[in-house]
């Protein structure tokens, strides 16, 4: 009779493993899993067509267009610049390179109510930046999108970096003694290698994007159906006590997060088994 | 002799009146022309600069914009200070809460093997996908007067959301993965050798881990603490949700700095704001630091293996 079917854990010398797993579990269901659950079992209790009516209003369907757009546009942004910054930080030498390469984490570090006052002030209609320009970005859909931007600026250069170190330089030189083009080389060889860590870079910007609120209140305007993102409909869906209205807009995020989460890890997967991992 | 150890084109002994000749210039195929090196370099450079370093340096100008008077009154105004202290507390509760989470996950991650370990990976990494609003959403519809417990909680007159344990309740859920997820990769390549000498020498489990396991991942630990804390003290949209908003009992700082630019203090608010980008560039110091300390640490353990 195998006993290998009824194994939930291989047998070990080393104590403490009912104490640390049993611990971590109760944590981990405290503090995440049943305030989770919370808003599913919230929305569970309104009928699946008020739960439609509310997620699909004209109002949120601008949010939703609004802050998928603009995540949409600052992760490609970040996608193209993050590949260049961190090829730059990886291949080339330049004064400052430390300074720069550790100030990308900035977007990490700074809080996200700092950043929003900063880069509302900078391009407001007088601001460094506004002054230069010719149409508003704050209080704009475009204010919007330049704050996801900088929020996402590390996600491509960190995710990126590892996978270009790794990298190998024999397979360049091998390309250029085929006779490729260095343009060539970066077309077929570099890229194709990189495209992996690029993809999951620009899924984690996304991710990110969507959900974010400090940066963006500032400088979106806020205005319904014009400039208004969706984490702050839920926060006003609060304000006014509908809590139904809420959970329901928070679901569907949760879900597209879900998703999101997911397809990050498909991506992997799929990246491992290429390098016959 | 001497002919033997010439380098191609320079002749050392041929005289002062003979110029030794350069080598003759090869252009190296994988490395690009100068002028691509520095358009992309000044490419990456312009938008680090317009992205990053413009709104670093706004913040500290227009923190001082309207003098040292005003940046110091703004400091030290009571409200600013409790709000201080709301964050310094909620930092000091959720940090260590997840420090000792992060050490029992990766402990039981890292050193045995059991079922279902990728889902509990999957699980601990759900904060990070969750947006703030609704770390704070969650919360509320638990422990608000409308949520499951909010009846209980008014009847024996315990307060948790729009004042201090909500608060620090949502900290702790954004800041939930931080510390394990520094820990688990480290300790997974660490492996188990180490502990299992020790337990065949006599060590109790706690001897283990605080003798042999955490001096191991010390800098890892440390980077995490570092992460989380920078993150427990800027969180912004979970707070906001939860706190109620009452000046000068639940504001953290960045409420705090979200009221100010709102009554159009523009000075002050940036004042405050620059006591937390301070912070976030300290953090980007101890940052570098310790990941390199760490990057050694992971590269040892590895070679071990």
């Amino acid at each position: 009779m195998s006993t290998r079917a009824l194994l939930l854990r291989r047998h070990s010398v080393l104590p403490g493993f009912n104490l640390a797993l049993g611990f971590s579990l109760l944590y981990l269901c405290f503090v995440v899993l049943i305030p989770l659950s919370a808003v599913f079992l919230k929305t569970f209790t309104v009928s699946w067509g008020t739960f439609v009516d509310t997620v699909t209003s004209p109002r949120v369907m601008a949010s939703y267009r609004l802050t998928f757009g603009a995540s949409l546009l600052a992760a490609l942004v970040n996608a193209v610049f993050g590949l260049l910054v961190s090829w730059v930080l990886v291949r080339y030498r330049f004064p400052g390179k430390r300074l720069v390469d550790a100030l990308v984490d900035l977007p990490f570090a700074l809080p996200t109510a700092v950043a929003g006052i900063a880069l509302t002030t900078l391009y407001a209609a007088n601001g460094w930046i506004g002054r230069l320009l010719p149409f508003k970005v704050s209080y704009t859909p475009l204010g919007v999108f330049v704050a996801l931007t900088f929020i996402g600026l590390p996600f491509v250069v960190r995710t990126v970096q590892p996978v270009l170190e790794d990298l190998q330089r024999e397979l360049e030189e091998a390309a250029a003694t085929l006779g490729a083009s260095r343009l060539q080389t970066f077309g077929l060889v570099i890229f194709p290698a990189l495209a992996p860590a690029l993809l999951t870079g620009f899924a984690l910007a996304f991710a990110r994007a969507l959900g974010e609120y400090g940066s963006v209140i500032f400088i979106a305007g806020n205005m319904p159906m014009v400039s208004e993102i969706t984490s702050l409909l839920i926060i006003t869906k609060l304000e006014q006590y509908d809590y139904a209205g809420a959970t329901g807009i928070a679901v569907v995020m949760l879900v597209t997060a879900f998703l999101l989460l997911l397809l990050i890890n498909l991506i992997q997967a799929w990246a491992r088994k290429r390098q016959g991992r | 002799m001497s002919a033997v150890i010439h380098s191609m084109g320079k002749r050392a002994d041929a005289g002062p009146l003979v110029r030794p000749l350069a080598p003759p210039r090869v252009r190296d195929a994988v490395s690009e022309p100068a002028w691509v090196r520095r358009t992309l370099i000044g490419a990456a450079l312009a938008f680090l600069t317009l992205f990053l370093f413009v709104p670093l340096v706004a913040v500290f100008v227009q923190a001082f914009a309207k003098g040292v008077d005003v940046y110091w009154a703004a400091l030290t105004e009571s409200d600013a200070l409790s709000a201080l202290k709301l964050t310094l507390i909620a930092a000091g509760i959720s940090v260590p809460l997840n420090l000792v989470f992060g050490v029992a996950a990766a402990w039981a991650i890292a050193k045995f093997d059991f079922r279902g370990k990728n889902l509990l990976l999957t699980l601990i990494d759900l904060p990070f996908s969750v947006s703030p609003v609704i770390a704070g959403l969650i919360y509320l519809l638990i422990f608000g007067l409308q949520g499951w417990c909010g009846e209980w909680l008014r009847d024996h007159d315990l307060k948790i959301v729009f004042a201090v344990p909500g608060i620090v309740l949502a900290t702790v859920f954004v800041t939930f993965p931080f510390i394990a997820r520094e820990l688990i990769p480290l300790m997974q390549a660490q492996g188990q050798e180490q502990e299992e000498a020790a337990r065949v020498l006599g060590a109790s489990g706690w001897q283990i881990l605080w003798r042999v396991t955490l001096p191991n991942v010390k800098w890892a630990l440390l980077y995490g603490v570092i992460l989380c804390n920078a993150r427990a003290m800027g969180e912004f949209g979970a707070v906001s949700v939860v706190s109620g908003h009452i000046r000068g009992q639940t504001n953290t700082l960045p409420l705090h700095i979200e009221i100010l630019y709102n009554d159009y203090q523009f000075a002050a608010a940036f004042a405050v704001a620059s006591l937390l980008a301070a912070l976030a560039l300290v953090t980007l110091v101890l940052k570098y630091i310790v990941e390199r300390r760490a990057k050694a640490s992971h590269q040892e353990a590895r070679n071990e293996h």
